[in-house]
């Protein structure tokens, strides 16, 4: 059997849903309230991507400072916050990962 | 002496984009190549592993289905499953419409297609630092195809990579932390205000909390919880 029809299929709806509210959007007037909601989006979506990246250590949560992640993103996002430097916060939190990783583990 | 930036081209936007895109593919290479092996080792025939980078073109979603594939799932169980995954989309599609509204429809056919998770964080990253400026660029969208294109074309290279070469990258490199860290460089400058520091924390504890839910749900739910703890730190102060 072919995967390729469940997949293009699959495919189609992915396509849906990114363009479902930019269709959408292009013909209602969008509600103040809501636009201030969708101003929040990137801050929300991205933190509730990159938290449990840090946090969560086999499949549970590790808040100790041994937990080299954890350690080395907060260093990142102090990086992040002075320089806003894309380049520079990964330099140095890849960086701190590794010696953490050496070092602890 | 205050020197002016040089005016927007449709060049200068692209290649801005493009270059903004270049730290992410850090993480997103290898993440590739993973996918292309695993995609063989599970018996898809290598045209189409390639070719759901094309069609599906959402890592997570391709990494699950392939998962599924491996364990002789049905058709229907794949189908729904990479539309539930890539649910959080529409989040996207929503928080970039109202920049790509005046564009014709190719444009937001192409931008939509183009809306992965990591050319949103750069693309929506530029329109919040933009903010409310009144010489924002007209030729903004062309630093969105700038940011879609790059990381479109590194994940079918990195794709055919993992396929034909095999995922040479040690796992001991961590280089998946690269794709964290540079969602840490884009959000924590924005955290200016305090609906979005709030939103920020509210949705990153509670995808903390939410993490065992299945699909990425827990994702989508906790950036809906942590708009709604922003909208309301905004209104108490006004």
């Amino acid at each position: 059997m072919s995967w390729l029809p469940a997949l293009a299929l699959g495919g189609a709806l992915t396509f849906a849903i990114r363009l479902s509210f930019i269709a959408l959007l292009a013909h209602v007037e969008t509600p103040p309230l809501v636009r201030r909601a969708l101003r929040l989006v990137p801050a929300a979506v991205l933190s509730a991507i990159i938290l449990p990246e840090l946090i969560v250590r086999d499949g549970a949560v590790d808040l100790a400072p041994g937990n080299p992640r954890l350690v080395a993103g907060a260093v990142a996002a102090a990086i992040a916050w002075w320089t806003r430097s894309v380049p520079l916060t990964i330099l140095v939190g890849m960086a701190s990962l590794w010696l953490l990783q050496h070092f602890v583990s | 002496m205050r020197v002016d930036p040089p005016a927007p081209t449709r060049r200068r936007e692209f290649l801005s984009g493009c270059r903004d895109e270049l730290p992410i593919l850090l993480g997103v290479a290898p993440f590739g190549m993973i996918y292309g092996l695993l995609a063989l080792r599970a018996g898809l025939p290598a045209g189409t592993a390639q070719a759901m980078s094309s069609v599906v073109f959402a890592g997570s979603a391709q990494f699950i289905a392939v998962q599924l594939i491996r364990d002789a799932a049905p058709a229907a169980v794949v189908v729904l499953t990479i539309f539930l995954v890539n649910l959080r989309h529409a989040l996207y599609s929503a928080s970039v419409a109202p920049y790509v509204r005046h564009l014709d429809r190719r444009w937001k056919w192409l931008l939509a297609y183009l809306l992965t998770d990591e050319a949103y964080a750069v693309a929506a990253s530029r329109y919040v630092r933009d903010g409310a400026r009144p010489d924002v660029s007209p030729l903004r969208h062309w630093y969105f195809l700038g940011a879609g294109v790059t990381l479109w074309a590194s994940w079918q290279a990195s794709t055919a990579a993992g396929l034909f070469l095999g995922a040479q990258i040690p796992q001991r490199w961590s280089l998946d932390f690269t794709l964290a860290l540079t969602f840490i460089a884009l959000v924590f400058p924005a955290l200016k205000d305090r609906a979005s520091a709030a939103a920020a924390a509210t949705a990153g504890a509670l995808a903390v909390v939410a993490f065992g839910l299945p699909y990425k749900l827990g994702l989508v739910l906790a950036a809906l919880a942590g708009m709604g703890v922003g909208l309301a730190v905004e209104r108490k102060r006004t």
